[in-house]
């Protein structure tokens, strides 16, 4: 097993070197430059060219690269040249925020979509099954940006429960430790902002989770209905054991795997950011940073942002791999 | 199951409700947060081009003066009074005294010039930790800054610039803390000391900048205790955020909102003239080569060609029948949804020397028809216009006006094909002079009127490559007005140039003014005292919650 960590781990490099030199190339290769948004309208051909000279922006791509690469090897993400903040210390800020928004979202779609997938399973063709499935398929179908306005107009204005958007209540103090809002309310014992943090995660976690949470259910259904037909869940009846301790106890151990799939691709997805529901969240996250840095040419943050991504893609696919051999014995890695 | 669920939804209702606590302790404090489109790039006055980021410093840092409240006239602000010397080049300042920054330390001449020098002097130890993208624009003219003593300064210029003293009310030279410049070095941009009536406190990136009652202001104290500018993105989301009562104020409104808003009891809409215009530029055909970038034309430098050269636009009989047979009011209600007013002038009104005496071409496209008949067009001609790809603050929509526009002059007989292509290749193409005719604008910086006309009507802005006159109307009786009303102080002789020179150019048509876009700011019932400034600057200074 130490083996195969390693060996995947070693894989990560080609992977992402690749990946950096793709991202690295698709944003050069984009026309504009950071010249224009730093100079604005009225700024002369002279001045956008000493910009340019400055950053090295006029250089050849290979060169630009190679140079990006050789500090980044010496862990110096550089600076964005828009706001001029160390990249590194730019997604440090959002990343925590990032995690705890995909953490909950994951969470609320694991758990509500598994469960509607395992009672629609086990209660095949029944009324259940099709309200189930059809709140599913109006899950998936539904515009992120949408449901989150819907979700603020109702809970935050007409009913007035939950705060609209950003991160935490704007008047409670609370001490940055490591980032993590509801780690950092634990351990200073700050039970104000430990609230305020979970009631502002509510709302975006729900809009975020639903697309994922249609897609487990869908998946968990099917990978059910699949487990139910084998003959090993006959015997289990025939042994007397109720339908519950059938299913919770033996079906759904055996189901995971394909889930186990779907919930690491979206938690690796997720973690890059969603930028639509930040943006009508007003979550300070990942997505929004990469997102602007993409409108303004900001090629350090740009191409930071996305070997970071990368990375962590990788580690939660491994991660996911790993987890198999915990579900299934059978699957080993030599 | 159940026994998990039921418990499990209890606790989210429960958490969702738990909201009375903490906000009782705010009640004595007067917290006013303002929910904006997007954050700071950079808390430098000097080193900033963005809207996001002057909004926020516009509270913290002043300069030598400021605009009124709702205008663009100067009054003393870190200089008590000026003299300017007869021949225009140098402005003394006596400086006030007694002021202090945010971090204690004093405001006097050094400071003045620390501000100004760390901009132009590529020696000076700060000058490479910014870009100072304005400075060169607006400020090339100044030569250097002199201290003669800790409260007097002079400003030496190169040549008399009438509009330097509007310019001086600009954020690019409102006056930073030299203590604080030198304690963070590269890094000062994230920590703004200046002597405004509000300090900074924090700043989350993305969510939030907090600014605090600076309690040894030089005037009396602010009426607020706390400013909070809170990042929300998206317009639904903030009108949400206002109608739940998280925010007092905000800005950029979606026009469609507007009369949820103006039907709300709890808000208010603040509306005004922006300092902006919208037009359709004609490319009337000849540009120059500034060949020793001297911005202007000079005797060697020969009128061409541009290569967007189209002959029928060199004709005023076109130019004036196509400003006939475009229906401006429609456009400016229907497209630009209420957020304009429609333009006759190339400034808005509210500046020095605009021309209300100026008759609008009314929309006829009869009498357009037989213009094109006399002009010897009698079956209309094709052309190309260039439409921008991006929204801006002076035209909201320009593909949907763009289509307007095509319709319209397609009912005269003119065939228009569309041309878009990306921002920043847009502004370099009609810089160039490759279109017949194009849509732009321009939001002014300053308030001078020099900062319109001279800049966007003005025979030496029509160089090919670098124009800011994007019709490359050439009118040297006009330009020269332009340069005699920069060079005079006395405000009355200025503004009588600048009506003169409206109407040459309303009489020579290079351009089809469109619109002016308003400015749009709502705010709860309970904030009073907020005066609209038409540089679209936010002052929260006089503004007190109820």
């Amino acid at each position: 097993m130490i083996w195969y960590i390693s060996k995947r781990l070693l894989q990560l490099i080609p992977v992402i070197l690749g990946v950096t030199i793709i991202a690295f190339s698709l944003i050069h290769i984009a026309p504009g430059d950071p010249a224009r948004t730093m100079l604005g309208q009225h700024a002369t051909e002279k001045e956008l060219n000493e910009i340019r000279e400055k950053y090295g922006l006029d250089e050849p791509i290979y060169v630009q690269y190679g140079l990006w690469l050789s500090d980044v090897l010496r862990g110096d993400f550089g600076r964005s040249i828009i706001t001029r903040e160390e990249v590194l210390d730019e997604i440090s800020s959002r990343f925590p925020n990032t995690i705890e928004l995909t953490i909950m979202s994951m969470l609320f779609a694991t758990i509500v979509g598994g469960l509607a997938g395992i009672i629609s399973a086990s209660k095949q063709y029944s009324v259940t099954d099709y309200t189930v499935m059809g709140v599913a398929l109006f899950g998936i179908s539904m515009p992120v940006f949408w449901l989150g306005i819907m979700l603020m107009l109702v809970f935050g204005v007409i009913l007035g429960w939950l705060p609209i958007g950003g991160r935490i209540d704007l008047f409670i103090p609370y001490t940055r430790v490591t980032g993590f809002m509801i780690i950092d309310s634990i351990i200073t014992f700050n039970l104000p902002a430990f609230i305020s943090s979970i009631r502002h995660l509510i709302l975006p976690s729900i809009a975020l989770g639903t697309i994922p949470m249609a897609m487990i259910a869908r998946v968990t259904r099917s990978s059910m209905l699949e487990v139910l037909r084998q003959d090993f869940i006959r015997t289990e009846r025939a042994k007397g054991l109720s339908e519950r301790a059938v299913i919770y106890k033996h079906a759904v151990r055996n189901a995971m795997v394909p889930v186990v799939t779907v919930i690491g691709l979206n938690f690796g997805l997720l973690l890059s950011g969603a930028i639509l529901t930040e943006t009508i969240f007003s979550w300070p996250g990942l997505g929004r940073l990469v997102v602007e840095a993409v409108y303004e040419r900001d090629y350090p943050l740009v191409v930071g942002c996305i070997l970071i991504f990368s990375i962590v893609f990788v580690i939660v696919n491994l991660i996911t791999d790993i987890l198999y051999t915990y579900i299934d014995p059978r699957i080993k890695y030599e | 199951m159940k026994k998990i669920i039921l418990p499990f939804l209890c606790l989210i209702l429960i958490i969702s409700h738990m909201t009375g606590c903490v906000e009782e302790e705010q009640v004595q404090e007067k917290v006013l947060i303002f929910g904006m489109a997007g954050d700071a790039d950079k808390l430098d006055p000097a080193d900033v081009t963005d809207g996001e980021s002057i909004s926020r410093m516009d509270n913290i840092f002043e300069g030598l003066v400021e605009y009124v409240p709702g205008g663009t006239e100067i009054q003393p602000a870190l200089a008590t009074s000026w003299d300017i010397s007869d021949d225009g080049l140098n402005i003394t300042f006596d400086l006030r005294e007694n002021v202090k920054f945010h971090d204690g330390t004093d405001f006097n001449a050094d400071a003045v010039v620390f501000s100004f020098e760390r901009q132009y002097n590529t020696t000076h130890p700060h000058h490479d930790y910014g870009e100072w993208a304005y400075w060169g624009y607006m400020f090339s003219d100044i030569a250097s800054v002199e201290k003669i003593n800790d409260y007097k300064v002079i400003i030496h210029l190169k040549k008399p610039n009438a509009a330097m003293m509007t310019s001086l009310a600009m954020f690019t030279v409102a006056i930073v803390s030299p203590t604080n410049a030198e304690k963070w070095g590269e890094d000062a941009f994230k920590y703004p000391v200046g002597t405004g009536p509000f300090e900074f406190v924090e700043w989350v990136k993305d969510d939030h900048i907090t600014l605090e009652k600076y309690d040894d202001y030089w005037r009396e104290t602010a009426k607020l205790d706390k400013l909070i500018f809170k990042v929300i993105e998206d317009p639904s989301s903030r009108l949400l955020a206002i109608q739940a009562g998280e925010i007092h104020g905000m800005e950029y409104p979606d026009p469609t909102s507007f009369d949820i808003i103006e039907n709300d009891d709890d808000l208010q809409l603040l509306s005004q003239a922006g300092m902006n215009v919208g037009y359709l530029a004609m490319n009337t055909g000849y540009g120059y080569y500034d060949e020793n970038e001297n911005g202007v034309r000079d005797t060697d430098e020969a009128w061409v060609e541009t290569p967007g050269y189209f002959e029928p636009l060199t004709n005023v009989l076109v130019r004036k029948a196509i400003n006939h047979a475009i229906n401006k009011t429609a456009i400016v209600e229907s497209l630009y949804k209420g957020t304009a007013i429609a333009a006759k002038n190339g400034m808005p009104p509210f500046m020095l020397g605009y021309n209300d005496a100026v008759e609008d071409f009314e929309y006829d496209p009869d009498y357009a028809m037989e213009l094109l008949d006399e002009a010897g067009y009698p079956n209309g001609f094709n052309t190309t216009l260039w439409v921008m790809p991006v929204s801006r603050p002076y035209m909201f929509d320009p593909p949907k006006i763009a289509e307007a526009i095509q319709s319209y002059l397609a009912d005269v007989g003119i065939t228009v094909e569309l041309y878009q292509i990306d921002w920043s290749t847009y502004l370099e193409e009609t810089e160039n002079g490759e279109h017949p005719m194009c849509l732009l604008g321009w939001t002014g910086d300053n308030g001078d009127p020099d900062n319109f006309m001279n800049v966007l009507y003005g025979a030496n802005s029509a160089s090919i490559g670098t124009a800011g006159n994007v019709a490359f109307y050439n009118n040297s009786e006009v330009q020269e007005k332009f340069t005699e009303a920069l060079q005079t102080y006395d405000t009355d002789d200025r503004a009588t140039l600048y009506e003169e020179a409206q109407v040459l150019i309303h009489e020579d048509a290079p351009f089809v003014y469109l619109a002016h876009a308003t400015q749009n700011i709502v705010f709860v019932k309970n904030v009073k005292g907020y005066t609209l400034n038409p540089t679209e600057r936010k002052f929260f200074y006089q503004v007190d919650l109820e």
